[in-house]
């Protein structure tokens, strides 16, 4: 009894001290420039998204985005502090406040964004991807009814875990899940032959299969069991960061909607400078109006964001890109303009 | 006089905890329901919808969250107990090894204890799967023909089948704990005092005889309290199964936080069921041992 006693007295002690005592009303915006620095939830282990380089670097779509945020926040892509998280790890992390946001390939679904499930708010998505699988050609297999009874390789504590379940029990096939914590074990599972196929979403596979030895023994099947829209998130019920979030993102479709570049913006700049008449371009690039004040950032944080990181097509281009390591063709990751879905509300 | 004085203590010093472990519930509840986290359990009964490799009893992706943590404990409770019985039977072989006149089994037992005990459990749970079993590719391997085969997808032996995850995970955790378990067998027999041993030898008992007999009845008090402390661990250590792909409880946990937003729930759902299954294990001990300290002292 009185082990038992002493045990939920520890215990208890315990619990009090994982809570943040200090919740106050004030937005993590405010919080983020009085550090003068953003601390960012990524996955460090995603080629092509966010990947820690031999130098120490974080590279990728996700990083990118973090840095665009730090130049909107901060005036500076630099001032970024980057932290690797595991799938399950990330939404405890956002939500204890140890990091300030997330740009980690997550997924924007109901449950993720109510206040009732995981109560986080999403900002745009940044890259339309949906699940696959990957198997290898020498089995033969073209499509889900040749997997009936095999192993897959799943990472536990992802969306990814319910799809494929959902997609094979709907088509009553049974199959064995092999559970991993984290992607880099799924592919060792893989490759060491423990399934006949490994699942993530079809960018993860891409990635994971720029990095084989012989990459062409292996193909992804054509097909897509759903829709991932992968999407940066902060904690809910903070509308000055969110919406801060919201239009660095639409900032980066809206400047390649433009034309206007990395290198550049300092004509646009100059040009919105000598014609007063062009009011869109002048309000956008912060020269007149207050668009940026009113979201608790500087008016020409636009100018800020391009200038370190580029529009979205070249920062997609640059990591994803068909010279990139990782070619993913951009298909859904268009600008509207050219069929795609990345589409920005007006700048009014 | 006294025994009132202490009386009156007693009672101040439990109203005083009390105080505070309520103060500390109050406080907990209270930080938990202003970051919108407040206590919730119903979640429990809602269908898991994910899959499990392996299941003792029968499990659906429409049963329940409660179902599959249940599973996932069965799971846990499976591996611990199977690892429990091989490590104690290999520790016990390398402690005698350790103490025996064999000076080759001595070496080879220090050897053992050496490098199992000063190298990481992860690091040789991810060798047993991803080197040791992993790595044996396509080829089944069959050293008794139909009794045993061994290929990458497990362990084939008399008909039943064992997942690789599931043997990986029992190898690493039972040769870990055993070699922790031969130095504890060793520190239990050199407990005994010398002269036990010269005077069953000038009996005229036969060296095993006398070390069943007379030695290990003399050593168990000291042995099993040391033993029951590497059970624990073992136990506790089962939880690194998230690294081999086994759905134990950990694992399942892991993956219902994701899916349900709910992480100090499922947390405490899951302490509590380390803290069961260790009382458990730590009062069997007990009543072992009281049992052994009776018998030695009749």
């Amino acid at each position: 009894m009185r082990r038992i006693f002493t045990g939920i007295l520890t215990f208890s002690m315990l619990l009090t001290g994982c809570v943040n005592n200090s919740v106050g009303t004030q937005s993590r915006l405010e919080v983020i420039k009085k550090r003068g620095s953003l601390i960012c939830g990524v996955s460090g282990k995603i080629p092509g998204f966010s990947f820690l380089k031999s130098n120490g670097t974080y590279q990728g779509l996700d990083v990118d985005i973090c840095k665009a945020f730090a130049a909107a926040f901060l005036g500076s892509s630099q001032k970024v502090q980057f932290r690797p998280l595991t799938a399950p790890e990330r939404f405890t992390a956002i939500r204890t406040g140890e990091i300030d946001l997330l740009s980690r390939n997550t997924t924007f679904n109901l449950s993720r964004d109510s206040s009732k499930g995981n109560g986080l708010i999403f900002a745009p998505v940044i890259f339309h991807d949906g699940q696959g699988l990957m198997v290898r050609k020498s089995l033969k297999i073209n499509n889900l009814e040749g997997l009936a009874q095999k192993s897959i390789c799943v990472g536990s504590g992802t969306t990814t875990e319910q799809n494929i379940n959902d997609a094979f029990e709907s088509k009553s096939l049974p199959y064995t899940p092999i559970k991993y914590q984290d992607l880099n074990q799924v592919v060792a599972g893989y490759l060491q032959g423990r399934c006949a196929a490994m699942t993530s979403d079809r960018s993860q596979l891409a990635a994971a299969k720029s990095g084989f030895k012989n990459p062409k023994a292996h193909i992804i099947l054509d097909d897509v069991l759903s829709k991932e829209p992968l999407a940066p998130a902060s904690a809910g019920g903070d509308q000055l960061l969110s919406d801060a979030m919201r239009w660095v993102i639409f900032a980066l479709f809206t400047a390649e909607e433009k034309g206007i570049t990395q290198s550049n913006i300092n004509q646009k700049l100059e040009i919105a400078k000598s014609n007063p008449q062009m009011k869109p371009l002048r309000r956008f690039l912060g020269i007149e109006g207050d668009l940026g004040e009113k979201l608790g950032l500087p008016n020409d944080f636009v100018v800020k964001v391009i200038t370190s990181t580029g529009n979205y097509g070249e920062i997609y281009n640059r990591h994803l890109g068909p010279n990139s390591k990782v070619p993913i063709p951009r298909g859904l990751n268009k600008i509207y303009t050219e069929g795609g879905l990345h589409f920005a509300p007006p700048f009014n | 006089m006294k025994i009132s004085y202490n009386a009156t203590a007693q009672l101040v010093i439990a109203l005083i905890v009390i105080l505070v472990v309520s103060i500390l519930i109050n406080n907990l509840t209270l930080n938990l329901i202003k970051t919108g986290l407040g206590f919730n359990f119903s979640w429990l009964f809602r269908p898991a919808s994910f899959a499990l490799a392996e299941h003792p009893l029968p499990y659906s992706p429409s049963d329940s969250y409660a179902w599959a943590l249940f599973i996932g404990w069965l799971n846990s409770l499976k591996v611990i107990f199977y690892s429990l019985l091989l490590s104690t039977l290999i520790g016990t072989c390398f402690g005698l090894f350790r103490i025996g006149k064999n000076a080759l089994l001595r070496l080879v037992s220090a050897g053992y204890i050496a490098i199992i005990r000063q190298t990481p459990l992860l690091l040789q749970l991810m060798f047993w799967y991803f080197v040791a079993i992993l790595g044996i590719k396509k080829s089944i391997i069959s050293p008794m023909g139909n009794l045993l085969s061994i290929s990458n997808q497990g362990i084939n032996l008399l008909g039943v089948t064992l997942s690789a995850e599931f043997t990986s995970l029992l190898l690493g955790l039972s040769v870990f704990t055993s070699a922790y378990i031969a130095e504890v067998i060793r520190g239990g027999i050199n407990s005994v005092n010398k002269g036990q041993w010269e005077s069953f030898r000038s009996l005229g008992l036969e060296e095993s005889i006398g070390l069943y007999k007379i030695i290990i009845p003399q050593a168990l008090p000291a042995i099993l309290p040391g033993l029951t402390s590497q059970y624990l661990n073992l136990a506790k250590n089962s939880t690194l199964a998230i690294a081999v792909g086994y759905s134990d409880i950990y694992a399942i946990n892991d993956t219902i936080i994701n899916q349900t937003g709910r992480p100090i729930e499922a947390f405490i759902i899951l302490l509590l069921s380390f803290l069961f299954l260790n009382l458990f294990i730590s009062n069997g001990m007990e009543v072992l041992n009281s049992m052994v300290t009776r018998s030695t002292k009749l």
